[in-house]
């Protein structure tokens, strides 16, 4: 099969809409598919990644502990936008898996390197 | 060139279902191909054929189904999506067994791995969202 170069962009905050849950099956499913998938998080995106998701209250299925299993699916390049972190209040320290922090800039750069750029 | 869409927003709520109906029209216009065009998050509201906007107003699905039979287009609705905003073809409401279905005419239910093969298999895969 063809292999090409998926980017999933996280822009949302992974509670309060399902953009973010819904964007992670695309993700396992691409990883399924054996494409060199690779995730970006900007904007609220990085709140996704934060460590410490406690759901209860609102009903809603936690999926902090699926970042740490996407390993296992060799999905392994996490992106995180700088700039969206120090917005935030947040460093690479608050998340729940290793990531590799870069700015907006380079992930653009990143993204020119794409074959498809799915933005949710 | 061949071309697939992803529509990522329902129907009249917001812009995007009827922008990527609009550039689906001036592709296929200007000669290209559309391998696909696949519905997800609440983009999958695009295919019940039970939508009935007022006279005077675009009728979205209808439209989409039009231009599927025009064109012999693929218009694919995640099944995941589908199934938790209840739209339902003739094998869902058998599998899960509901009472109805809604499945508009053109459309067709099936899984994820048909948007990742549309982004395999075309030029370019163009999402229209927020």
């Amino acid at each position: 099969m063809t292999t090409k170069k998926f980017m999933m962009v996280n822009r949302k905050a992974p509670y309060g809409t399902i953009y973010a849950w819904e964007a992670l099956e695309v993700v396992l499913i691409a990883a399924a598919f054996e494409q060199d998938v690779s995730l970006a998080f900007l904007d609220d995106g990085v709140y996704q990644l934060k460590k410490g998701h406690q759901t209860k209250g609102i009903e809603v299925k936690a999926f902090e502990k699926t970042w740490g299993a996407l390993e296992d699916y060799d999905v392994t390049k996490l992106y995180v936008a700088q700039e969206s972190l120090a917005e935030r209040g947040l460093t690479a320290d608050d998340l729940a898996v290793p990531v590799e922090v870069l700015s907006r800039a380079d992930i653009g750069k990143l993204m020119e390197e794409q074959d498809v750029l799915l933005s949710f | 060139m061949k071309f697939s869409i992803l529509v990522s927003e329902g129907p009249y709520t917001h812009q995007s279902s009827d922008t990527a109906y609009q550039f689906a029209k001036a592709v296929l216009a200007k000669g290209h191909e559309i391998f696909r065009i696949f519905y997800y998050h609440d983009g999958v509201n695009n295919a019940t054929r039970l939508t009935t906007p007022p006279q005077d107003d675009r009728n979205i699905v209808n439209r989409w189904s039009k231009l599927a039979e025009e064109n012999n287009l693929d218009l694919v609705v995640c099944v995941a999506a589908a199934q938790r905003r209840g739209i339902v073809d003739d094998g869902e409401m058998k599998r899960n067994g509901k009472d109805a279905t809604n499945l508009a005419p053109g459309f067709r239910i099936s899984g994820l791995g048909q948007l990742i093969e549309a982004g395999i298999q075309s030029d370019r895969l163009v999402v229209f969202g927020d």
